[in-house]
């Protein structure tokens, strides 16, 4: 094999993969953030006893799950155009992202809110809070803490699932790499590289949610 | 002079199973009665009604004239509006066996929610009432300290507090004491004296037959759904009328 290493062609075009990074972060950070609304709102329906609340948010999480998230990518760029609902490549990625991090940030929060013991809904009830600011002030910021560590590896899968919008040509960190690639044909370095990057960026979201989670945990 | 409380024929059933059979009961401003009765016999869900945490199919609870829960529209019995219920949940406050306080909350914030999101006072207003009530249940000094660096009786002294700044017209006591290591419940009791003496109306479910005989001014004997007997503490616990409650009362530890 005479394949010898070299990874100058790939440093040449660094700032590309750097740039093809900062929007595959940016992807994620739309995506979680109106996931995470989507998300909390559709656990409370998930957990509500109100069947016509509860079933057509069951339909929605099911239906995104057992979908392949490549499938529902290409379905939002090509396919809603046909029905008249056309956005560009970076929005319609980060809808559909949304869309998907919502099912799943969805189960998360679920499991979260059904840890949270009723007779805290009570005491607020009793002393004349509303449903509303019960979920609010006290329900969420106590299932936010108990779902840290489950949240902080669901974070780190969505950010991973930026990859896909490569698919649709989104300038991310793996259309990027693979521009690189053809053009450079420094296949191995290319794609070492780009993990490198991935392998580095999850790390320090990881440890970010780590320090989320130590600054939140409540002192005993 | 209108009753602060009156309950007329209460009837409440889960599913099949009726638990209140026909409960009346009236109180005055300041009373403070004490509900005795063996388990299962539907203290709880009394008090429970009352702050309409539980629903209820028969008869009216009424506090300070005003109907709670329902309304008659059209000879037709309805559910208040939730927004309702949450105003006439503030004429009660209720402490629970199980304190309940928000774990990620300090014990001042404990307090000052409810001042906050329901009487709308602002944050110093609200912090200077929360401050002033730890100081009457002797824990002033932990106001920054979450439930969690409390003890059980320590919480349930900030739980009351929490309940009492609301400035409720009636206090609703569920067991307090009774999910608290035997040598914590004084501290919590003494709180309730205080607020006894203070003139508090308070409805107060308890185990504690010593403490109720001192406390109260009338003693409720709940069995089986109804009202079996009250009357003074003094009557009620060294004259008993009816068969049960001297029943009771040789099986409880007042003695
Ligand atoms: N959520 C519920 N669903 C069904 N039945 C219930 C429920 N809560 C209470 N009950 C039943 O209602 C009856 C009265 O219960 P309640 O809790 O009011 O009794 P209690 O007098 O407070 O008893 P204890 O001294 O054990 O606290 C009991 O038979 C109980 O099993
Ligand atoms: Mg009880």
């Amino acid at each position: 094999m005479g394949y010898t290493l070299n990874f100058a062609a790939v440093w040449r075009s660094f700032d590309l993969l750097l740039e093809g990074l900062a929007l595959s972060l940016a992807l994620a950070v739309g995506a979680i953030l109106i996931g995470a609304v989507i998300g909390l709102v559709i656990a409370f329906c998930l957990i509500s006893r109100n069947g016509f609340i509860k079933r057509p948010a069951g339909v929605y999480v099911t239906i995104i799950r057992n979908t392949p998230i490549l499938v529902l990518v290409l379905f939002t760029y090509f396919a809603l155009p046909q029905l008249g609902f056309r956005l560009g490549k970076i929005e319609s990625f980060v809808f559909t992202l949304a869309l998907y991090s919502g099912a799943y940030l969805a189960e998360v929060f679920r499991a979260g809110l059904l840890s949270i013991p009723g007779g805290l809904r009570e005491a607020g009830l009793a002393i004349g809070l509303t449903e509303m600011q019960i979920r609010t002030s006290i329900i969420a910021p106590l299932m936010f803490r108990n779902v840290l560590p489950s949240l902080s590896s669901t974070i780190i899968s969505l950010f991973k699932d930026t990859s896909l919008a490569a698919a649709i040509a989104v300038p991310e960190l793996t259309f990027e790499a693979r521009k690189i690639n053809v053009e450079t044909f420094r296949v191995i370095e290319t794609w070492i590289v780009a993990s490198c990057l991935y392998v580095f960026t999850c790390s320090i979201l990881a440890a970010l949610m780590r320090q989320v989670e130590r600054r939140l945990s409540l002192p005993r | 002079m209108s009753n602060l409380l009156e309950i007329r024929d209460l009837h409440k059933s889960y599913g099949d199973v009726e638990v209140l059979k026909g409960v009346d009961c009236t109180m005055s401003q300041g009373d403070v009665i004490s509900i005795i009765g063996s388990s299962g016999s539907g203290k709880t869900t009394m008090l429970r009604c009352i702050n309409m945490l539980e629903e209820f199919q028969g008869g009216t609870i009424s506090i300070d004239g005003q109907e709670i829960g329902y309304e008659l529209v059209g000879g037709q019995r309805r559910r208040k509006s939730e927004k309702e219920i949450a105003r006439q949940r503030a004429l009660t406050g209720m402490a629970f066996q199980q304190f309940n306080l928000f774990p990620h909350m300090t014990a001042a914030r404990n307090i000052m929610l409810g001042l906050m999101k329901v009487k709308k006072l602002n944050k110093e207003e609200a912090r200077s009432i929360a401050e002033k009530w730890l100081d009457r249940v002797g824990l002033r000094s932990r106001a920054d300290h979450f439930p969690g660096q409390l003890s059980g009786g320590q919480q349930q002294r900030v739980a009351i507090a929490r309940a009492i700044a609301m400035n409720p017209k009636l206090m609703l006591f569920d067991e307090v004491t009774s999910a608290l290591d035997p040598e914590l419940v004084n501290e919590v009791l003494q709180v309730i004296k205080t607020l006894a003496q203070d003139g508090m109306s308070m409805l107060l479910v308890t185990h504690e037959m010593r403490f109720a005989y001192e406390v109260s001014n009338r003693v409720i004997f709940m069995n089986q759904g109804r009202i079996g007997e009250e009357g003074n503490p003094k009557e009620m616990f060294h004259k008993p009328k009816s068969e049960r409650l001297a029943e009771f009362l040789k099986t409880s530890s007042f003695g």
